[in-house]
């Protein structure tokens, strides 16, 4: 098993959600973030003078999926996250050990 | 035929019943028709003066949302209750003391020394009262927005009090007292005969805004600026929490305007009262287009903020000569109006190296003292061209019409309401600095004041850091 952590736009997260959703991956955790990536951050007025925010606020939308899935999933969400500007956003695969549904008992691949 | 003689049956009936109707009327003596209508005048004026104080006292609401809107959220509430308590410590303060000091009893034209408590007070004084009241916590609360985010609440209040019992009503009795030495205004005055005119105030450009706007520039002086205003003597940007909020306010303090401005005539039969509102609008809106204008060029985008404040900088600015200028000189205050007041802001921030969040000391400040040399600048003179008739005006006319008079005797305004305002509030809020602390702790002002001086957030459900 694999946890996607996709760091992605606002405006972006129902087109994720969809796309995801049409091909079967309905479950996932979705988290507001602010972080900074080689952007850096932006620079705004107030009241005749600059000043930088350097962390911008961006969603990370968090997923579990069987390792054979894996690619698929990364795939649909760099399609559907994507504005091919700068500020899109990351994506970072992490291995997971275990999953276990509350309810149920149920473990790894019938639990997520 | 029949039509005509329909209609002829109309006009007799039409008319008996017209005879009925002011058969009484004609049946009065004429001195118990001029009673009547005096009567109904007295009448238009305490309603007149009733509405647009109510206008004013909203305007505390318009200040209460700005300040709020252009600091930060862990300071609201702190904000909000100073807002509150100057309008309620005004009302109080002014009835015990500020109004008799304004407007009791001359002594030597320098303060007022009767009708405390509003002792003897009638129908009328009680009218008069209230308007001036209003009028007088509108002064106060200019400070508050200036000191914000670092003033002890405690201290503040005891400057309030002050401002609202000697150093507003001290200077509104050297203009609106109407005592024969009044020392700006007084035909016996040594300033009036040196000038050739009386300096003009109609509604306190220097009054209320310039008198409130310097005291507001000692107290930042002595209070210092917040916490990360300046890294190494450049001023940083420390944005406000809520535009919606300032723009509200901004818009509410517009129409509030129509009251003072409008209701300073005094009468509500005044001849002049239309001319005194429009002149305010127009001067609001050409003051609101210049401050975009400039720092639409200036930064490359319009700014709200300081777009909003232009708003107010065309208000303050035409407070003074609303009742003295024409339409076209209304536009022209209204957009150096807006210059004077983003030039201030930066004036105040590179060079005077003070904290203001809100604008308060270039908009009320500065724009007031515009605001009466104004008077001098575009004046008609009473009596004259659209004047005519007029009994609230500027006496001369302006330098535009190459008289001098009343240009000098609105300077001496501009150096009083400095000397006056800017020193006794220094003195004021030095001493309350030694003796009680004037700032709260570094600890508290970046926890904020809503937590350190009243327990609350005014936002409990954000989590603060």
């Amino acid at each position: 098993m694999k946890k996607i952590e996709a760091i992605i736009r606002h405006n972006k997260l129902d087109d994720v959600k969809i796309a995801l959703d049409e091909a079967g991956y309905a479950s996932m955790t979705v988290t507001e973030v602010k972080g900074r990536g080689r952007q850096k951050g932006m620079v705004q007025q107030w009241r005749g003078r600059e000043y930088c925010v350097d962390l911008l606020p961006k969603v990370k939308v968090e997923i579990v999926v069987p390792d054979d899935h894996l690619d698929k999933v990364l795939d649909i969400i760099k399609t559907s996250a994507s504005t091919d500007n700068i500020g899109d956003g990351k994506i970072f695969v992490i291995p997971i050990e275990s999953a276990m549904r509350i309810r149920t008992g149920e473990t790894d691949g019938d639990a997520i | 035929m029949v039509l005509r003689e329909k209609i002829s049956a109309y006009v007799i009936i039409s008319t008996m019943l017209l005879l009925l109707l002011i058969g009484p009327a004609i049946g009065a003596t004429a001195e118990e028709n001029a009673e009547a209508i005096a009567s109904v005048q007295t009448s238009l004026t305490f309603i007149w003066l009733l509405l647009c104080g109510g206008l004013v006292f909203f305007m505390h609401a318009g200040f209460s949302l700005v300040e709020a809107g252009l600091t930060r959220t862990k300071n609201t509430a702190n904000i909000l209750m100073k807002n509150m308590m100057t309008i309620c410590i005004g009302i109080l303060v002014y009835w015990a003391v500020g109004w008799g000091v304004m407007y009791g009893d001359s002594i030597a034209g320098i303060l007022g020394g009767s009708q405390f408590f509003l002792a003897g007070a009638d129908n009328s004084l009680w009218n008069g009262w209230f308007f001036q009241m209003v009028f007088a916590a509108t002064g106060a609360t200019i400070v508050s927005g200036a000191m914000a985010e670092r003033t002890s609440f405690r201290a503040y209040l005891i400057f309030t009090v002050i401002l609202v019992a000697l150093i507003y009503p001290v200077y509104g009795h050297w203009v609106w007292s109407g005592a024969d030495f009044a020392l700006l205004t007084g035909g016996e005055s040594i300033i009036v005969k040196i000038a050739g005119a009386a300096h003009h105030d109609f509604a306190g450009s220097g009054v209320v805004h310039s008198i409130g706007g310097y005291a507001a520039l000692a107290g930042v002086i002595v209070v210092g600026p917040r916490l990360g205003k300046f890294k190494d003597g450049v001023a940083q940007a420390i944005p406000g929490h809520n535009l919606t909020m300032a723009f509200l306010g901004t818009l509410i303090l517009m129409l509030g305007w129509l009251g003072f401005n409008g209701g300073s005539t005094l009468n509500g039969n005044d001849a002049f009262m239309n001319l005194v509102v429009v002149n305010t609008f127009l001067a609001a809106a050409a003051g609101a287009v210049m401050a975009m204008i400039i720092t639409w060029i200036k930064n490359g985008k319009p700014d709200p903020s300081l777009t909003g404040n232009g708003v107010l900088a065309g208000l303050v600015s035409i407070t003074a000569p609303c009742g003295s200028v024409e339409n076209w000189a209304a536009i022209v205050i209204g957009l150096i109006g807006g210059i004077i007041m983003v030039a201030g802001v930066f004036f105040n921030e590179n060079r005077l190296k003070v904290d203001d969040p809100v604008g308060a000391i270039a908009v009320h400040g500065y724009c007031g003292s515009w605001g009466l040399l104004s008077v001098g600048v575009f004046s008609v003179g009473i009596g004259n061209v659209i004047l005519a008739d007029a009994v609230y005006a500027a006496d001369a006319p302006g330098l535009i019409y190459g008289y001098t008079s009343q240009f000098i005797a609105q300077a001496a305004g501009v150096v009083l309401t400095f000397v006056w305002a800017f020193g006794v509030a220094f003195i004021v809020f030095k001493l309350l600095d030694a003796i009680l602390g004037l700032r709260v702790s570094e600890a508290h002002e970046i926890q904020g004041l809503d937590i350190s001086e009243h327990g609350v957030n005014a936002y409990p459900e954000y989590i603060i850091e």
